[in-house]
């Protein structure tokens, strides 16, 4: 049997608690604590022969071109009860409504500027706010059809959500890819519990990108920048899944106001771009003159309203970090709900006070830029060397408004297989939320692990791994 | 289909096809160096240089023509365009961004070829032999032919993929019949036994030496040979087969592109459905073989023009 080694009690441990599981981990530890390392070992050793065999990979910026390289996958899966999933659904439901909402009002009257909810200098000369969007009417007044919540778990075991991302959330490909995996290595598993799906996810994207155009029978396409991206692999696999073409940018031409792709047998209409590629290389024309990754004169063709793009342009303002913290504002405003999922508490470094509170506790805080995204660019106080907190103290006298700052929440962790055996990781948890006609997801999302032992940056690019998660029905709680 | 996805899957099969067909010349060539020099050992080791027309590439890089320095310069230098390894890093680096394109199985298959001769390479040629490596080169080139077959939609991506193994297929066997024949014409000596072992070689590099045997009785001749290679209906690797699955692949392609390689190609294959061998040898194997490569770049260059350029 594999030693565990135990969490200390300070982090909330999705598995364990004081000496036992919790209730909905007791049927799996029971089995865990049955089966014998070489076989575990063995298992992870095929899981990476496999990955590597399908092409499961990501691209590492700075690195050589073309360097491909495996996410870690640990085997030790990430378990939900289904009535907690419940509650987390309904709070994605509730926040993306209001997102959305939000989106189509600054991009048309602009009550909740006119409110004073939200200053409104934060929005308007945000770098994130499209003017070009302004007045533009989206089918369903949707704008961000597909987003990827990032929920933590902190210590006094409430889930909060740390960021909204709403222009080209990643990693849904290995949400797949990863039940995919545990199903062929443990098929025991998910006899003796029930899991609940994931696979019809790809089934529900192409429904909500079709819904999202008005024609008869849309042309929907992928958008990549192409076999370099960090995620092309996902791109690919989505275009796959779904049936569509995976496009680049010079596939794609504009005629007449209307988007077309260069096929065999001539051009080919194309109705909906879901576009992995952010705004500002979407069109030469009109943002980033140098970029190769675009099609020229989209934009026009947009605002006309002859193409969709998923998601739409200038969606980026609303998952700002220095708009994060009045989302619960917009839940109330739009809805007039109580926010059901928690916000992190955060300091503006932009106000006065703030900054100064900031200045005061950078040992003790998280300071991120507001742009940033990825773990770059951001200061983790408690583990930073006295060096790195003077930098940043330089960094945010500089230049305050493009920091924000958090206390340090501790992730709650989960038993991961390391070098030493298994132990304690940190993790989060990233659900798709997919909006169409309806709000439609797909129970659990993909969960982030730190494998450095303490670290709390889970991001793939900076080492971190995944796991399986499951949403367990008819789980004790 | 997409234009781009088109020409990377037809690049794809090209390369796929120019890596078996160097490793079939290169199996024959380290049969061939083995022989003593007075059979015309020597010469057959230069054969890869002048049919992929590397020669002077090669002599930058190698002072004297050795089988092992033959041997690295066509498994695994990366600087060598034509060495197996680049063609099958640039035939994987076509899969890969078309991916989706595949089948599963297609794709694993050649990631898996493309990953195992990365290893391979590291390990170096005096570890596993040359023959070793080559066999495995060609099992390679089977197994991702037999899950193509198997599990692809025999659709448009399908027919651009077979498109691009007959164009490259197709202008290999007139490269490898253009050389030999030089070779064999300037040894004025006419010995029998070198003759022999040539078109011995000839045939096993292009799979053909049981074809021919089973097509024809007796002894190797020099008619008989040209008349296998070039006109047969049977030979995968003939002339008229390509230039046949060329003709019926650009007819199943869906659309009214492409034209231009239609006639081109009909009007080919009626030359070499009703051609003739005594015919060709009076007209000169030589410059039939010219005319002839030349009418085969042509085609790819109206394939070129008519479904990647012309959308």
């Amino acid at each position: 049997m594999t030693k565990i080694q135990i969490p200390g009690p300070e982090v909330f441990d999705e598995m364990l608690h004081g000496d036992g599981a919790r209730a909905h981990y007791q049927a799996y530890l029971d089995w865990l604590q049955k089966t014998p390392d070489a076989s575990l070992e063995q298992k992870r050793l095929e899981a990476d022969t496999l990955f590597r065999r399908f092409g499961i990979t990501f691209n590492v910026y700075g690195e050589e071109e073309g360097t491909e390289r495996l996410i870690p996958f640990d085997l030790i899966p990430r378990a939900i009860p289904h009535s907690e999933w419940v509650q987390l659904e309904l709070g994605l439901r509730q926040r993306v409504t209001a997102l959305n909402r939000f989106l189509h009002d600054i991009y048309h009257d602009q009550d909740i500027l006119r409110a004073g909810i939200i200053p409104a200098e934060q929005v308007l000369t945000n770098q994130q706010f499209q003017v070009a969007m302004m007045g533009v009417d989206l089918p369903g007044e949707t704008y961000a059809h597909i987003t990827g919540v990032d929920l933590i778990r902190a210590s006094d075991g409430e889930y909060y959500v740390l960021e909204d991302n709403l222009r080209t959330p990643s990693g849904v490909s290995y949400m797949l890819e990863n039940r995919k995996m545990m199903m062929r290595l443990f098929p025991e598993l998910f006899l003796a519990q029930s899991v609940a799906p994931v696979e019809h996810y790809p089934n529900l994207l192409l429904d909500t990108l079709q819904c999202a155009s008005e024609a008869d029978s849309p042309c929907v396409v992928v958008l990549t920048p192409g076999r370099y991206n960090s995620a092309f692999f996902e791109h690919a696999f989505l275009a796959q899944q779904m049936g569509v073409p995976l496009v680049e940018g010079a596939d794609l031409f504009v005629r007449n106001s209307c988007v077309y792709m260069r096929t065999t047998t001539g051009p080919r209409q194309v109705h909906v771009i879901y576009r992995r590629i952010d705004d500002a290389f979407l069109d030469p024309l009109a943002f980033n003159p140098d970029s190769m990754l675009g099609v020229p004169g989209l934009l026009s063709a947009y605002r006309d309203g002859n193409v969709v793009l998923a998601n739409a342009l200038g969606t980026g303002v609303a998952d700002d970090k220095s708009i994060y913290p009045y989302v619960p504002d917009m839940i109330r405003f739009y809805l007039d709900e109580t926010p059901i999922l928690n916000n992190v508490p955060t300091w503006l470094c932009r106000k006065e006070d703030d900054l100064a509170y900031v200045l005061e506790n950078l040992q003790q805080l998280v300071v991120k830029e507001v742009h940033g995204a990825g773990g770059y660019g951001m200061l983790i106080g408690p583990k930073a060397s006295r060096g790195e907190i003077e930098h940043f103290r330089q960094l945010l006298k500089q230049n305050p408004s493009n920091y924000i700052a958090q206390p340090t929440l501790c992730l709650s962790t989960c038993p991961t297989m390391v070098e030493e055996g298994i132990a304690p990781r940190h993790i989060d948890l990233r659900p798709f939320v997919l909006t169409g006609r309806e709000i439609r997801m797909v129970p659990g999302g993909l969960t982030r692990v730190a494998l450095r032992e303490g670290s709390l940056v889970v991001n793939s690019s900076q080492g971190g791994g995944t796991k399986d998660t499951w949403v367990l029905e008819g789980a004790p709680c | 289909m997409l234009s781009r996805t088109a020409s990377n899957i037809y690049w794809m099969a090209r390369n796929l096809e120019r890596a078996e067909n160097i490793t079939r010349l290169l199996d024959v060539t380290h049969n061939m160096a083995l022989m003593p020099n007075s059979k015309g050992g020597r010469q057959e080791l230069l054969a890869p240089l002048t049919i992929t027309g590397r020669l002077d590439q090669f002599h930058e890089r190698h002072q004297q023509v050795s089988a092992d320095a033959l041997m690295d310069f066509f498994l695994f230098d990366e600087l060598n365009e034509g060495s197996i390894y680049s063609c099958i890093q640039a035939a994987r680096g076509n899969a890969h961004s078309v991916r989706d394109n595949l089948s599963s199985e297609a794709w694993e298959s050649i990631n898996t070829t493309w990953l195992e001769l990365r290893h391979r390479r590291q390990k170096g040629i005096s570890h596993q032999g040359v023959k070793g490596l080559l066999e495995w080169v060609k099992q390679r080139s089977h197994e991702f032919r037999g899950a193509a077959y198997g599990t692809m939609l025999h659709n448009n991506a399908f027919h651009f993929m077979r498109l691009g193994t007959f164009i490259e297929r197709a202008d290999n066997t007139a490269r490898i019949l253009r050389v030999k024949l030089e070779v064999m014409t300037s040894q004025r000596d006419n010995n029998q036994a070198i003759d022999f072992y040539q078109w011995n070689a000839l045939l096993q590099s292009l799979g053909a030496y049981e074809a021919y045997h089973y097509s024809y009785t007796g002894g190797l001749s020099a008619r008989n040979v040209t008349e296998l290679l070039t006109l047969s209906a049977e030979l995968p690797r003939s002339l008229r087969y390509c230039v046949g699955a060329i003709m019926n692949l650009l007819s199943a392609i869906e659309g009214n592109q492409g034209l231009a390689a239609k006639r081109l190609c009909a009007e080919l294959h009626a030359r070499l459905e009703y051609g003739q061998v005594e015919f060709i040898l009076d007209f000169g194997l030589q410059n039939y073989l010219n005319d002839l490569l030349r009418r085969i770049h042509t085609i790819g260059d109206e394939i070129h023009r008519s479904y990647w350029e012309g959308a």
